[in-house]
């Protein structure tokens, strides 16, 4: 007899306006594995996801569960069939809580009226079980995303799903906690749960995964045994050629300083206390100072500060010799100064724009997109958006007119990343410029950080990728609780001894 | 792939306001059937026919052309209401603004005697202040712009009460006649009333109306200023981060709407067509039947301009019913009923597109 697959998805083909998503895929599921799906930014993974969940209906293919054909015409469906999913973007309801979020659609009720302590024994006792920690009464925007994500995880649980989607979980998560999520899905897979796990990051996919089917422009490319392949052979799959997965970088050549910051303290949004503490640092012209450090410890705050989202408690912030501390944020921008934000779907973008007109957000009072009677200038935005696009190879099915909604998540990143540097800015702030981004992405966007390095540009990187950190900068600075707590030469420093900064251990007097 | 017409978005907001109008219609003529079914189809027809009730062509085209009077101050308050939404905000200060506009207009025109240029410009600036402490509230206290909107209705209707009692007729509670006492503040028709047999009240309001619903497409479509607008209203953080002032921009928008409001007023007072009674106990409609022209019209100001005659349309085709067999009020109740169905045109659209879904993949599992 044939091997018994929980899921097989078989010659599904899914397209959008312009764009054929999934080309004739072929997936399949064993039970109780952790089936990993590899491919560049658009590459389809998403969608093929989506199928399975309901969102999307297929053209063509069929989808079987443990060997009978089945229909999923929605969630509702997918549910039933116990499928679940973790979006790449959550989909929960910023202003309920954690609890609320989790049992929303199945509430045990009795005589109409909700019974939510016995909901709520139910999910402790998940949370325990699998050590998902998470607060049942916190909302939902108050907590971070690792805890979201965990919220989302609990979902799938509390409905007792037995085919868990992962869509790119590991993106917005720190170090510590990609590690307890590999052992967590281990431990499900370990139980008779099968894992469908997306991910850019080929260790993850090395180190959980039994399996690996690559996709490629929509297409299925192959499926092959982790145990018996390499990194490199993965990427090369994936994207057609080698990755270089280092960064080559001629010494720094270090000029003036560009931004220089005095004492600066930021209040936080969650607590009393402030989230940035008399922070002081400088950045010069021709180097990448990257702030390393584990998620929550203000940096977000921090960058929310120089970049005037947050106003600063105290403090001076000079740009170019200008004193910017209070500046309006277009006066910043005017000033030379650029921004890859952290949360795209927040501040990068405006999803129900076109992309074209998101790439000129920053731009479009110029003289080049607006006449002098105040017209937007079409023909010039078109053009705009389309030297970007093809430039940083973003990826649409419609070009520069496709809503930037339906884009794919790397894709959209594509377009923000292109945006910011495209400014040729004094200064480019870049908060997590690769989050979600594929091998070849990544690749791409740190040349374009060293070459604005090189061309005598000053680089601010924000980062909580550890390989990243030792990468990319010149300079790293470990953030603590809101402070700087030591400053190191990646040439010279190791990934162990960082750590024990991030973690609070250890500090040193750094003068900026 | 080709593409479906079905899914372009002017055929999708056509289709769903015809829906509505033919369901409000048909609940309509239900309720009609149930107070009195002998009369119900004469009765329901009349109200669609409006003024093709009259056998006369001249006739006919005089009461088309006070649809038309009608139907501009309408179109006025629809375009107010779809500024403001654009930016993410629901103007229902919309009646109030009006109300200052129809106080500014009427008092410069009969305690002052000011021409109708002055008149109109007053009404502007009447509303616009109107719109402003909203959007100031909204902005720098983060009050709900639809509770202070309510509130400061009420405030205005009764400011404008006491005020124009100065104005009124003594023996009436009707502002004194424009035609005797405001003569100089009365639209100039150039003509038009010419073209609708002699019918007077019809003046350049009409035409300006649409030029306006015209500009305001432009400005939205086409310009820097509606890019920003319509960039906040999406994504109020991403307009910030991009440094565009959001609240400038959502003080601004409601001023626009309060001077369009505050114009549409003065479109309708400055023709004579009404006076204003002085013991009025609620705000103008005008204003909240802007609402449903707004979605009846898609949301788009060219389809506003269609929404706002169909709605003035059966509101005065109302008027015709028999009232021997209804009592006076069905004619507002049965105008109510498909006004209030027009609000649906978003939700309309919503199932229009799951069918569809459904039908291609009919299609293309076929094939
Ligand atoms: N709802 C939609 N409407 C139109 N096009 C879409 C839609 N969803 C996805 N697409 C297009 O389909 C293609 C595949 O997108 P998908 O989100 O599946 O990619 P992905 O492999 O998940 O990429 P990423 O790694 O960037 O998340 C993209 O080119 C995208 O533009
Ligand atoms: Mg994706």
């Amino acid at each position: 007899m044939a091997e018994q697959y929980a899921i097989e998805m078989l010659n599904i083909t899914k397209r959008f306006p312009g764009i054929i998503a999934n080309d004739n895929i072929t997936l399949q599921l064993k039970k109780g594995e952790i089936h990993a799906l590899l491919g560049e930014n658009g590459a389809g993974k998403s969608t093929l996801m989506s199928v399975l969940f309901g969102l999307y209906q297929p053209e063509e293919g069929i989808i079987k569960k443990d060997g009978v054909e089945v229909k999923i015409n929605d969630p509702n469906d997918a549910n039933a069939l116990g499928i679940g999913m973790v979006h790449q973007h959550f989909k929960l309801v910023e202003c309920f809580t954690v609890l609320d979020n989790i049992i929303m659609g199945v509430e045990p009720t009795k005589h109409g009226f909700l019974q939510k302590d016995e909901a709520r024994k139910k999910v402790v006792e998940l949370s325990k079980r699998y050590g998902l920690a998470v607060d049942p009464d916190a909302i939902i925007e108050d907590i971070t995303v690792g805890m979201q994500q965990r919220t989302e995880i609990l979902k799938m649980l509390y409905r007792e799903n037995e085919i868990l989607i992962f869509d790119e979980p590991t993106a917005v998560l720190t170090p510590q906690e990609i590690s307890e999520l590999m052992q967590i899905m281990k431990n499900l897979a370990a139980e008779g749960k099968s894992i469908l796990f997306i991910s850019h990051k080929l260790a993850e996919i090395m180190e959980v995964a039994d399996r690996c089917s690559v996709l490629r422009k929509g297409k299925y490319i192959g499926t092959v045994e982790t145990k018996s392949t390499t990194m490199e052979e993965l990427s090369a799959m994936m994207v057609g050629r080698n990755v270089n997965f280092h960064v080559e970088k001629k010494p720094a050549n270090v000029g003036d300083v560009i931004l220089e910051v005095e004492d600066m303290t930021v209040a936080s949004k969650v607590h009393k206390n402030n989230a940035v503490k008399n922070v002081s640092l400088k950045v010069r012209a021709g180097e990448i100072v990257c702030i390393a450090g584990i998620d929550g410890n203000g940096q977000t705050e921090f960058v929310h500060g120089l970049t005037g989202l947050e106003p600063i408690v105290s403090g001076k912030v000079t740009l170019c010799g200008n004193d910017i501390s209070k500046a309006p944020i277009r006066d910043r921008n005017v000033l030379g100064m650029s921004h890859i934000p952290e949360d795209r779907h927040k501040h990068g973008l405006v999803l129900d724009y076109s992309l074209e007109d998101n790439l000129v957000l920053e731009r479009y009072f110029e003289p080049e997109f607006t006449n002098k009677a105040g017209f937007l200038r079409r023909d010039n935005i078109r053009s705009y958006a389309e030297k970007i696009i093809e430039q940083y190879d973003v990826r649409s099915g419609q070009g520069p007119i496709t809503m930037a909604r339906s884009m794919s998540g790397g894709n959209q990143q594509k377009a923000i990343v292109g945006r910011e540097i495209d400014k040729n800015p004094e200064l480019l702030i870049a908060v997590q410029p690769t989050r979600g981004l594929d091998v070849g992405a990544i690749e791409y966007i740190h040349k374009q950080l060293v070459a604005q390095r090189d061309a005598g540009k000053a680089v601010l990187l924000v980062s909580l990728e550890l390989d990243e950190v030792m990468d990319v900068p010149d300079r790293i600075l470990v953030m603590y609780e809101g402070e700087i707590v030591g400053e190191f030469d990646p040439k010279t420093t190791t990934e162990e001894e960082l750590g024990l900064y991030m973690a609070g251990a250890k500090r040193m007097e750094v003068k900026a | 792939m080709k593409k479906n017409i079905w899914r372009t978005n002017g055929m999708q907001s056509l289709i769903a306001s015809m829906i509505c109008i033919i369901l409000g219609l048909l609940i309509g003529y239900i309720v009609l059937l149930f107070i009195n079914p002998s009369g119900a189809f004469t009765a329901i027809l009349t109200i669609v026919k409006n003024f093709m009730t009259y056998g006369r062509a001249n006739i006919r085209l005089k009461y088309f052309g006070s649809t038309l009077v009608k139907t501009a101050p309408l179109l006025m308050c629809a375009l107010s209401i779809l500024f403001s939404y654009k930016v993410g905000l629901f103007n229902i200060g919309c009646s109030g603004q009006f109300t200052a506009g129809a106080c500014a207009a009427l008092y410069a025109a009969l305690k002052w005697g000011w021409g109708w240029l002055p008149c109109l410009l007053l009404a502007i600036i009447a509303g616009s202040v109107a719109g402003a402490i909203v959007g100031v509230l909204k902005s720098y206290c983060n009050v709900n712009e639809v509770i202070s909107g309510i509130m400061l209705n009420w405030i205005i209707l009764y400011g404008t009460n006491t005020i124009l009692t100065a104005v009124k007729e003594t023996a009436s509670p009707y502002t004194m006649q424009m035609n005797s006492y405001g003569k100089k503040a009365l639209l100039p028709s150039l003509g038009l009333g010419k073209l609708f047999s002699n019918n007077q009240y019809v003046t350049i309001a009409i035409p300006l109306s649409i030029i306006i619903a015209v500009l305001v497409m432009i400005v939205l479509d086409k310009t820097r200023f509606g890019y920003e607008l319509r960039a906040t209203g999406l994504n109020k953080n991403a307009a910030k981060y991009c440094g565009m002032k959001e609240k400038r921009n959502m003080i601004l928008s409601l001023v626009i709407s309060g001077a369009l409001a505050g114009m549409g007023a003065a479109f309708f007072y400055l023709t004579g067509y009404e006076q204003w009674e002085c013991t009025k106990a609620s705000v103008p409609a005008m204003g909240f039947n802007g609402i449903a022209a707004t979605f009846l019209g898609g949301l788009n100001p060219i389809g506003t301009i269609f929404a706002s005659f169909f709605i003035q349309h059966i509101t005065l085709g109302g008027a015709y019913v028999d009232k021997t067999m209804y009592c006076s009020q069905i004619s507002d109740l049965i105008a109510a009923i498909i006004i209030y169905l027009c609000g649906f045109v978003l939700f309309l659209k919503l199932t229009m597109n799951k069918l569809i879904d459904k039908a291609e993949e009919k299609k293309g599992g076929k094939n």
